[in-house]
């Protein structure tokens, strides 16, 4: 393979990531909004972003990308190839994304609520301070297997003819007619990016774990050996002071 | 030409049942060949020598973690210059099954786990054979908790096969997209398609969430 | 400290004085859980500045008065009064709570615990609020735990911060809800301590939920004995203590003394 050929795969690789972080970036706000809709005291608005999460979670997401990309253009909808790929894809992944915000929700006790209530925040402070703070480290692990799932889907844009990684191998396979080469380094790219990925949630679950006071990080030199939950808490009270279950 | 014609459903409607039919073909056989080389990942990743564990752990993360079209174009492409000759449906059988054997045996990894250590202690306790321990103790515990995971796989696996289109399959997708082509008309059978599968996802998956309660407990 | 557990900031109106007036009152407050009537037309009051607590056997309602004022549920029938005005979102700032799971919000240190209300809430200034804070910890002896988080402190340490937290709201009425149940025995003592140096050093007025008779005996001026969903019998603690008058109450208190 020439420099230029390989140069083409990585021209490829850039442009899958950034169909990756935008449509990322796109899932995450409709899985944020409509999580929170699911949640809704209105009945309608709990309908609707019901109805919204079983369809896109049951239709195929290359479906979605054909349909906006050929179909929604006879309305008078013209999209941008490259935006109707990030388009379906934040659709799609929006809608598992939902489910694992509202989950993370719903995970939280209910007594925080309630002792939010005790102190007379308002709902959306509620929300805001207390619910979304402690939920948002359980949405992590979840979160990352959707991002990798979210980037191997982005390969899907090349049946478009959008030149991401998969099609420009494509352009390789023809140009060099070795298929297994071409389709090997991109594999090993995906993983990479993958692995990256992988990687930087991580970081962020541990500094989540930290801002409850869970991590090792800045521990404010305590009693030794801390459980992390509160019901393991009274467990501590028994071990400190040698004493009997209450 | 973007009004709705119900005459031109009605028309492309043959090829497009047909299409569905090899898309739930592609799933069940997919589906199976998921399942045992899921099983198979499963407990060589128990296994105790770590020649069988390390490689094992390494291919099925690498599939998992790399695109199911991509792993499609290279079977498609690379299988026939090793000799081998499959269908496009054959070939797309085998990535679809590969691809989601490494979620499968995950789900079985979990099963498996989840069944609580003391029943392990109890059965060398007991003195059972350690074949009987497995399909007397350890399985029938594990089963119900895998089966309604391996049901929602099944599940994504049927919204993954119109990618088998790129590989030349007639699928749904690949039956619309001959219409289409033939036609010129796009709406009527992307739509079709579209809807098509959430009409048989979503009861198959509230069928699973009603499985996963029933099993539950 | 003693007057500033008191004076909510909002006082406007009547009632300024707290000495004597009534506070809190249930009018033929019904609550029922599907077929359950938990309580049953339900009147009592309590004047301000008095340390009221509430015994019985446990599903006799007693929660549920906690839960009514807290508006973490509405009554079916009747209607309850605090300060003279029925309960709204208005109002139920005028009422503090304590939980028996202490319910410290894991996501915030312990000074953050104690000032988020008094800032979002109250629009107090940072450090307005941080003072003030600092201050009721170091009364319930956890101004070394300011960077903590409630992970980190012991049941009986998360305790204290949860009635720091509520003080610091400056609430007429504090809600105590079993506050010592959750806690190894080791640690009530030092909960308990904190809660009648309140009940001494200020004149706020409590409404008791407890399984802890000496803690009632000690802190209480009226003691109201629950059962069914009615206040089957109401006085001094001495009087409830000593010299019972209904079966049932000497039933209830030779089962927990």
């Amino acid at each position: 393979m020439t420099i230029g050929l390989f140069e083409l795969l990585l021209k490829g690789l850039w442009l899958t990531v950034q169909l990756t972080v935008y449509s990322a970036a796109l899932a995450g706000v409709i899985a944020f909004i409509v999580g929170l809709a699911r949640l809704s005291p209105l009945w309608i608005v709990r309908f609707l972003s019901g109805v919204y999460v079983e369809f896109f979670r049951g239709t195929s997401a290359l479906v979605l990308m054909f349909w906006l990309f050929f179909a929604l253009p006879l309305t008078g909808w013209q999209l941008a190839p490259v935006w109707a790929g990030t388009l379906a894809l934040g659709i799609s992944y929006g809608a598992y994304g939902s489910e694992v915000v509202r989950g993370a929700i719903n995970a939280v006790t209910p007594a925080q609520r309630e002792a939010a209530i005790a102190l007379s925040f308002t709902p959306w402070q509620r929300m805001r301070l207390v619910i979304l703070p402690q939920a948002v480290p359980t949405m992590l692990p979840p979160f990352n297997n959707l991002l990798i799932e979210l980037l191997k889907g982005t390969a899907l844009v090349s049946i478009l003819g959008i030149s991401d990684l998969a099609f420009n191998a494509q352009l390789v396979r023809l140009a060099t007619g070795n298929s297994a080469q071409a389709y090997g380094i991109i594999l090993v790219m995906y993983f990479v990016v993958a692995f990256v990925l992988t990687r930087l949630m991580r970081m962020l679950e541990r500094r989540a774990k930290a801002s409850l006071g869970q991590g090792p990080a800045r521990s404010a030199a305590k009693p030794a050996a801390v459980p992390p939950t509160a019901l393991g808490d009274a467990a501590n009270d028994a071990i400190e002071t040698g004493g009997g279950a209450a | 030409m973007s009004t709705w014609s119900w005459s031109y459903v009605g028309h492309i409607m043959p090829d497009i049942l047909k299409g569905l039919l090899v898309t739930v073909e592609a799933t069940l056989l997919g589906s199976l060949i998921s399942f045992v080389l899921g099983l198979v990942w499963a407990l060589a990743l128990r296994s105790s020598t770590r020649w069988v564990r390390w490689p094992v752990q390494a291919v099925t993360e690498f599939v998992r973690s790399t695109p199911l079209l991509v792993q499609l174009f290279f079977w498609f492409y690379v299988l026939p210059s090793t000799g081998v000759s499959f269908s496009p449906l054959t070939t797309g059988v085998l990535g679809l099954g590969l691809h989601y054997s490494t979620y499968t045996a995950e789900v079985y990894r979990a099963g498996i786990d989840g069944v609580p250590v003391g029943q392990w202690e109890a059965a060398t306790a007991l003195s059972l054979p350690r074949r009987h321990t497995w399909t007397a103790v350890i399985l029938p515990q594990a089963v119900r908790r895998v089966v309604p995971v391996l049901g929602n796989y099944v599940i994504a696996m049927f919204k993954d096969t119109p990618l088998l289109a790129a590989i030349t399959v007639l699928d749904m997708l690949g039956e619309a997209r001959l219409d289409s082509a033939a036609s010129f008309r796009y709406m009527e059978p992307i739509t079709v398609v579209g809807i098509l599968f959430v009409v048989i996802a979503y009861p198959t998956s509230l069928l699973m969430r009603a499985l996963e309660r029933r099993l539950g407990n | 400290m003693a007057t500033e557990a008191t004076g909510n900031e909002k006082t406007g109106d009547e009632n300024v004085d707290t000495a004597g007036g009534e506070l809190v009152r249930f009018e033929k407050v019904v609550k029922r859980f599907g077929g359950n009537t938990v309580l049953d037309q339900l009147d009592f009051t309590v004047d301000a500045g008095k340390h009221v607590t509430l015994i019985g056997p446990s599903g006799s309602g007693k929660t549920t008065i906690l839960r009514l004022l807290m508006t973490l549920t509405q009554p079916d029938e009747g209607r309850i009064l605090v300060d003279g005005q029925p309960l709204d979102k208005e109002v139920r700032k005028k009422i503090g709570m304590v939980f028996q799971q202490f319910n410290l919000f894991p996501n915030m240190r312990v000074l953050r615990n104690v000032t988020e209300a008094p800032v979002r809430v109250l629009g107090l200034s940072k450090d307005e609020a941080t003072e003030r804070a600092k201050e009721l910890l170091e009364m319930v002896g956890l101004g070394d735990k300011l960077d903590a988080y409630p992970t980190q402190l012991s049941g009986g340490q998360q305790q204290r911060v949860a009635i720091a937290r509520a003080l610091a709201m400056r609430p007429k009425v504090l809600l105590l809800d079993e506050v010592t149940s959750a806690l190894d025995p080791e640690l009530v003592a030092g909960v308990l301590d904190v809660l009648r140096d309140i009940a001494r050093t200020t004149d706020i007025t409590m409404l008791c939920v407890t399984h802890e008779m000496n803690f009632a005996r000690d802190i209480s001026d009226r003691v109201l004995m629950f059962d069914s969903g009615r206040v089957i019998e109401a006085g001094p603690p001495e009087q409830i203590f000593n010299d019972p008058q209904q079966q049932r109450t000497r039933e209830f208190l030779s089962a927990v003394l």
